[in-house]
């Protein structure tokens, strides 16, 4: 009884999975800038290396916060580097999409 | 039960308030670099129910964090847990009986000694597997409990008292490795518990394919000396709101897994329309007894437990979760209900240097 229930368990897993890589054809490449400065500058603009960073890196575990200070931009890429052990060159990278 | 601060003792200290307070003067005293590197106070607030089994317990808890850079090369950072828990009388008695609990989750300093090189000392997570150190923070977790199989591997209270090095060992366009080493010391004081042992992990992540491959394993270095081993996977297609993530790990009486899969539906009409907000999830486990030693943290028998989620994401950096779960095992099988809204803060501690 419980097999079948597991297993019916994985086919929805399988499900969602098959949904979600669905979704990817169809789904916009999404915008999402920590900070509003950063997505009015960098609106309508090619992804950055920082940008690259941010959604390899930051989004991997957490949604972006809507909006924060510049003025702890740089600690919260050296926190991000810490966390996520980034390298030098991409806390470097960060920041400066964090705050252009 | 309530699974999200696992390692956490019971009983209020107010030496955890004298060690935040510490941590805050530590930023008041230093010299910042740039106008950019404001300390921060971020966190958590939230108020969670959870019927298990037809008792319900409530749960308000705030989750305080603070990060200060000193200089070019150091960050201190804490983390800290303040929660009452409203539970049910036991035994048929009528009425609620009530503990709070104030605690430091971890309080560590930062040296970034070199390109791949970070020297870290202090209070510090266990880097066993991935639940731990990146998911245990109210705001980020999308179930307000954690994995069944969370205890291995964690020493009991999650935390080390101790140094760790880690860092990017590797860092190519398509491919990265990351590690880490620790030892911990044993302690017994209140604000600092800490098992004696070491260990370490490395992650692989391949960027193009958004796939991260990693193997933990750490040891007990006290009592019976036990081995711990973990390996997770985590797959998050680029440019989806989808995310698979999943971790296996095994002790020296038990082992288990836990799959988890989130699809947040911003493929309509956004991530920040009505229905973009939405987030369905899923989440199956299962722990299996190596022996009938049930010390670890685990259920005493095999279980499986599936969970079914649904989270909305609020604007304003504020999530409401929910989410049932059916468990079975040999002991009987229940229904877990669990709801909770949780607050988001990010903000400087004081003004900055203007720029």
């Amino acid at each position: 009884m419980r097999s079948r229930q597991f297993l019916f368990g994985a086919l929805l897993l399988a499900s969602v999975s098959a949904l979600a890589v669905a979704a990817q054809q169809s789904d916009t490449p999404a915008t999402a800038p920590a900070s509003k400065s950063a997505a009015q500058k960098q609106a309508g603009q090619p992804q950055t290396d920082g940008e690259r960073v941010f959604k390899q890196n930051c989004l991997r575990c957490h949604a972006e916060p809507e909006g924060f200070s510049s003025s702890i931009s740089g600690t919260i890429a050296r926190h991000m580097r810490v966390r996520a052990s980034l390298s030098q060159r991409e806390e470097e990278q960060l920041l400066q999409f964090l705050n252009p | 039960m309530l699974r999200r601060t696992p390692y956490f003792k019971p009983g209020a200290s107010a030496h955890a308030v004298r060690y935040f307070l510490f941590a805050l003067a530590a930023l008041a005293i230093s010299h910042y670099g740039s106008a950019q590197d404001t300390p921060l106070i971020s966190g958590g607030v939230g108020f969670f129910t959870s019927t298990n089994a037809g008792s319900t317990t409530y749960l308000p808890i705030t989750e305080p964090l603070l990060a200060a850079p000193l200089g070019q090369h150091i960050l201190v950072e804490s983390r800290a847990a303040l929660l009452e828990t409203f539970a049910p009388n036991g035994d048929n008695q009528p009425g609620y009986n009530h503990t709070h609990f104030i605690g430091l989750t971890y309080l560590q300093a930062d040296y970034i000694a070199a390109r791949h090189f970070t020297v870290v000392g202090g209070y510090f997570l266990i880097p066993f597997n991935t639940y731990n150190e990146r998911l245990t923070p109210i705001w980020i977790s999308n179930f307000q409990d954690g994995p069944l199989i969370l205890p291995l591997g964690l020493f009991s209270s999650g935390s080390g008292l101790g140094g760790m090095l880690r860092g990017n060992a590797i860092q190519r366009n398509k491919y990265s490795i990351d590690y880490s080493y620790f030892y911990s010391t044993r302690s017994a004081k209140e604000q600092f518990t800490a098992e004696r042992g070491n260990g370490g992990s490395a992650n692989l992540y391949l960027p193009e394919q958004r796939l991260e491959l990693g193997l933990s394993y750490d040891r007990l270095l006290q009592g019976t000396h036990e081995n711990f081993y973990g390996a997770h996977a985590w797959w998050e297609p680029k440019d989806t709101g989808f995310r698979l993530r999943s971790e296996f790990a095994r002790g020296h009486h038990a082992q288990g897994y836990w799959i988890e899969a989130d699809y947040r539906l911003k493929a309509f009409g956004g991530a920040d329309s009505v229905v973009g907000r939405l987030e369905p999830l899923f989440r199956i486990q299962q722990t299996f007894r190596r022996d009938t030693i049930a010390s670890d943290g685990l259920p005493p028998v095999n279980t499986q437990r599936a969970d079914f989620g649904l989270d909305y994401n609020l604007p304003h950096n504020t999530r409401i979760l929910t989410s049932y779960a059916r468990q079975f095992s040999a002991t009987g099988d229940h229904n877990v209900w669990e709801t909770g809204i949780v607050y988001r803060f990010l903000f400087p501690a004081w003004k900055g240097k203007q720029q």
